[in-house]
């Protein structure tokens, strides 16, 4: 696995969001990094960058990362206030530095949102993502009993919409994005994947309705219908699911 | 000492219907008097604590992401196998089991890889009550696709995500549990050592990755969830976070690890461009059903691929294995691609790569089809190499993957601690020496579904309740073990990183125990690594404390005992005198290069015994029997 080295190289200048602790004021601290080639991934910059803050014996900066191939849905930044940096369907794992040049200036910050207090740096808890799925976002199956898959044919377009919806990482991009602050994207296509499956159907009511108290309850906002959680969504997860989480709580309230 | 399995005798299809028959039972109204502790919660973690915690067990569930959603089997791209024959093309669970048998190369258990094919269509029935969203065709019926090492379609798949699309099922049904109060959930907590009583396992010591708090959690069982350990290369396919962390410390405190040597190396990956490059991303293999692989017949044709004449290619895989051709499985596909590449026929920058070609059936079937199938994947592909895999051939080569070996477990899936139970990929059990593609998914939710919540409850069954208290002696030794040698790590402040010997650590290993292996190699390696182990407690770096949250801490931790592990593995690589599988050492092939077994001599699971860290560890053996499926060369051609 011998890497090769000739590619040209970038230096850019990082003002990166640092802060100690949930309690702790923040501030943004000018940064380096050097020996950057387009075929680093942003992680990967930021990785460079953190060998060489230990070196001089500073914190690197903390930063939530994991899988490093856009599935596993922990990596959060918002990167020249676009969050995953602004490349379609592409989270900050997989973004590479052939989208910027060398000199560029690149702002890191945090996910922001009422509903996710920053930990450290970059990380912040998106315990209450959990907490809405906790409230309902499942069918009440129990191990064991199941029916024959085929049992109950789906139509085709009906487990595509279902998959479509289903395609979401729960990265919280979404929220970050929203000037509202809102998980009516993320709520909604779980809402959504489930109710176009008729397994999903026997609770779709209840399911909607615990969610969407749930959502309230964990201080994200509502939909003003700015689309801007389709836009950074890594996934391309649609706004019309949050159409179909309305249209669901509607239902409740008037079915 | 020779291990016992215990595993049923008579009729194999009889083998697991009898044995859950004869295990003991506990009532429901005692299942809440037991508390289970559950680490990791992918496939198999999530699923075991869900079913759990259903049964009506006191369920408390770890793990170092921040949400249980994350587990690397989110990862997982293809698909899973069932033997469900919906295509009618002749498969039957007689024919799953045969597969996985031989595909692992006849180093499994029969009667393990029995029960994981005759469970593997309730998984699927399982995942579609839950709402997972598989391809289905026209008439709403579950689609299907081929996979390696296997001549029917069996694969289930949700597009290019079935791994996550399972895993969230696995989650909501965890999720349920946690609204329900059976499940208490424990997110950014570190497994870092396992509490045994009495010679049984009955708690773990974690830090809490936020707040740095090191305490211990005490059960009447604990259950190692915790995914495999193919990082030891420092480049592979696992998430970052993936470690050998638990089941390590399990190994110390004396379960025996078994078949370290057995690693996969996925033959579809794309090829590292750097020496920065922190991990390698895997194109899933599913797209060998309509990609062809080859490489210039000619070396050093440096021609841009689409220049190249069809005269001037060599199809090696379908040349060299005419019947399965691509569909190769996967230590043999991987095999294949470093011989071309040594052979100076590699492409692409240090021409280590080959060949991923869609021309011929997007000529067949037409761009639109490629697209529905791979789309994610090319796209991927693009954002990773800045190149068009609809318009110019993919690059590929192996990497790192997944590891067949594990901690040593019986039939019930207990290691030799009673009381410490081991599940999915971080056990050994049915995938021998080489795993066939949409077998982990399989071997993960059966174990967790369908498998632990019968043999857990035969062990509760011989306990008593809440027999350790979190004061007792041994817990707070292993309090202090942990905060002692955490505090070791952030005291030596030397001028390496982590990383830095990480990646000595990982391109030792690669370079000498990667796809082959020899004796000189293994024995050099086993001198290396505690020169590197040495350097690593005498001139590491780690800024920051202990409490809070310090992620340098946490991955110098596991680098502490992928330093120990490595060794381990080297070992147990130069004892097995043969290649089977995975595991292929140059001394031992036929003139084809094709892998000799010696079943003479190797028909055997190696389980080592912990002796201390610079000690040679004891080897014991489980014979390996083969009465359904005949042992046999194992041949694709």
């Amino acid at each position: 696995m011998s890497g090769q080295n000739e590619h040209k190289t970038m230096t850019l200048k990082l003002i990166v969001w640092r802060q100690k602790g949930p309690n702790e004021p923040g501030r943004f601290e000018t940064l380096t990094a050097r020996n950057i080639t387009e075929h680093h991934s942003f992680l990967e910059m930021l990785d460079v960058v953190n060998e060489d803050l230990i070196r001089e014996g500073k914190e690197p900066i903390v930063f939530d990362h994991d899988c490093r191939e856009g599935i596993c849905g922990v990596c959060s930044q918002v990167i020249n206030g676009l969050a995953h940096g602004g490349q379609e369907r592409t989270t900050v794992c997989q973004l590479h530095m052939r989208k910027f040049k060398d000199g560029d200036t690149i702002y890191i910050e945090p996910w922001r949102a009422r509903a996710f207090p920053i930990l450290k740096d970059l990380m912040v808890d998106r315990g209450a993502l959990d907490t809405i799925i906790q409230a309902g976002g499942y069918i009440s199956t129990h191990t064991g009993g199941a029916p024959d898959g085929n049992a109950i044919p789906i139509p085709k377009p009906d487990a595509e919409y279902s998959m479509d919806a289903a395609e979401c990482i729960g990265c919280g991009a979404c929220v970050a994005a929203c000037p509202n602050g809102a998980a009516m994207l993320f709520t909604g296509a779980k809402v959504a994947q489930l109710a176009a499956l008729p397994q999903g159907q026997v609770e779709a009511k209840e399911r909607a309705l615990a969610m969407i108290k749930a959502m309230q309850e964990c201080g994200f906002g509502n939909c003003t219908n700015h689309y801007e959680c389709q836009a950074a969504c890594p996934k391309d997860i649609h706004v019309k699911f949050i159409a179909r989480l309305n249209r669901e709580y509607l239902r409740v309230l008037f079915g | 000492m020779i291990l016992d399995g215990k595993c049923p005798t008579g009729p194999i299809e009889k083998t697991w219907d009898k044995h859950r028959f004869d295990m003991k039972l506990v009532s429901p109204a005692n299942k809440r008097k037991y508390k289970i502790l559950v680490v990791g919660t992918g496939l198999a973690g999530a699923s075991a604590a869900a079913s759990l915690g259903e049964l009506g067990y006191n369920v408390e569930s770890f793990c170092y992401q921040d949400s249980p959603r994350r587990a690397h089997s989110i990862a997982a791209q293809g698909g899973i196998n069932a033997a469900k024959n919906y295509p009618n093309d002749s498969d039957s669970i007689y024919r799953l089991f045969y597969d996985t048998v031989k595909g692992g190369d006849f180093r499994s258990r029969e009667t393990d890889v029995w029960r994981l094919a005759q469970v593997s269509n309730n998984i699927i029935d399982q995942c579609v009550a839950q709402g997972v969203p598989f391809a289905r065709d026209y008439g709403g019926y579950l689609d299907n696709r081929s996979f390696g090492g296997a001549q029917v379609s069996r694969t289930f798949f949700a597009r290019g995500q079935t791994g996550q699309q399972l895993l969230l099922g696995a989650y909501s049904a965890l999720s349920r549990q946690i609204k329900a109060g059976t499940v208490t959930m424990f997110p950014r907590t570190e497994m870092l050592d396992l509490v045994v009583v009495d010679g049984e396992a009955k708690g773990i010591t974690i830090r809490d990755l936020v707040t740095g708090e090191i305490r211990v959690h005490v059960g009447d069982a604990v259950l190692l969830c915790t995914g495999g350990y193919v990082n030891v290369f420092y480049l592979s396919t696992n998430a970052m976070g993936c470690s050998v962390t638990a089941i390590w410390k399990a190994y110390k405190k004396g379960a025996f690890f078994a078949n370290p040597c057995y690693t996969q190396i996925h033959p579809t990956c794309i090829p590292q461009a750097g020496d920065y490059q922190s991990k390698l991303t895997l194109m899933s293999e599913s797209l060998r059903n309509d990609g062809r692989i080859w490489v210039p017949k000619n070396k050093g044709d440096k021609r841009p691929p689409n220049e190249i004449s069809e005269e001037d290619r060599d199809y090696y895989l379908e040349r060299k294995y005419p019947s399965f051709g691509n569909l190769a499985p996967r230590d043999i596909a991987s095999r294949a691609a470093k011989e071309q590449c040594d052979d100076g026929r590699g492409v692409g920058p240090g021409e280590r790569g080959v060949y991923l070609d869609f021309r011929d059936s997007i000529a067949r079937l037409g761009e639109e089809t490629i697209r529905e199938r791979y789309g994610n994947l090319f796209e991927m592909y693009e954002r990773i190499t800045d190149e068009n895999g609809y318009k110019v051939p993919m690059r590929i080569y192996p990497a790192p993957h997944y590891v067949m070996g594990g901690l040593w477990v019986d039939y019930n899936l207990m290691s030799n601690i009673p009381g410490l139970f081991v599940l999915g990929e971080a056990n050994f059990s049915v995938h021998g020496a080489n795993r066939l593609g949409a077998s982990a998914l399989m071997q993960g939710l059966a174990d967790g579904y369908f498998i632990v919540p019968y043999t857990v409850a035969h062990y509760l069954t011989q306990t008593k309740p809440g027999k350790t208290a979190s004061d007792h002696s041994e817990c707070r030794k292993s309090i202090e073990e942990v905060k002692d040698s955490t505090k070791k790590l952030l005291s030596i402040n030397g001028r390496r990183t982590v990383t830095e010997l990480m990646h000595e650590l990982g391109t030792l290993m690669w370079n000498n125990v990667g796809m082959a292996r020899s004796k000189e190699g293994l024995t050099e390696c086993i001198m290396k690594i505690p020169a590197i182990r040495e350097e690593f407690w005498g001139n590491l770096r780690v800024t920051g404390n202990g409490g809070e949250i310090n992620q340098q801490l946490e991955n110098a931790g596991r680098t502490a005992d992928f330093l120990e592990f490595a060794e381990l593995l080297c070992r147990d690589a130069l004892h097995r005198n043969e290649s089977c599988g995975g595991h292929f050492r140059v001394e031992y092939q036929f003139e084809d290069g094709e892998a000799k077994r010696d079943d003479k001599n190797f028909c055997y699971s190696a389980a080592w015994e912990f002796k201390g860290v610079d000690s040679e560890p004891e080897l014991h053996k489980e014979p390996l029997e083969f009465k359904e499926v005949k042992l046999a060369v194992r041949s694709y051609k």
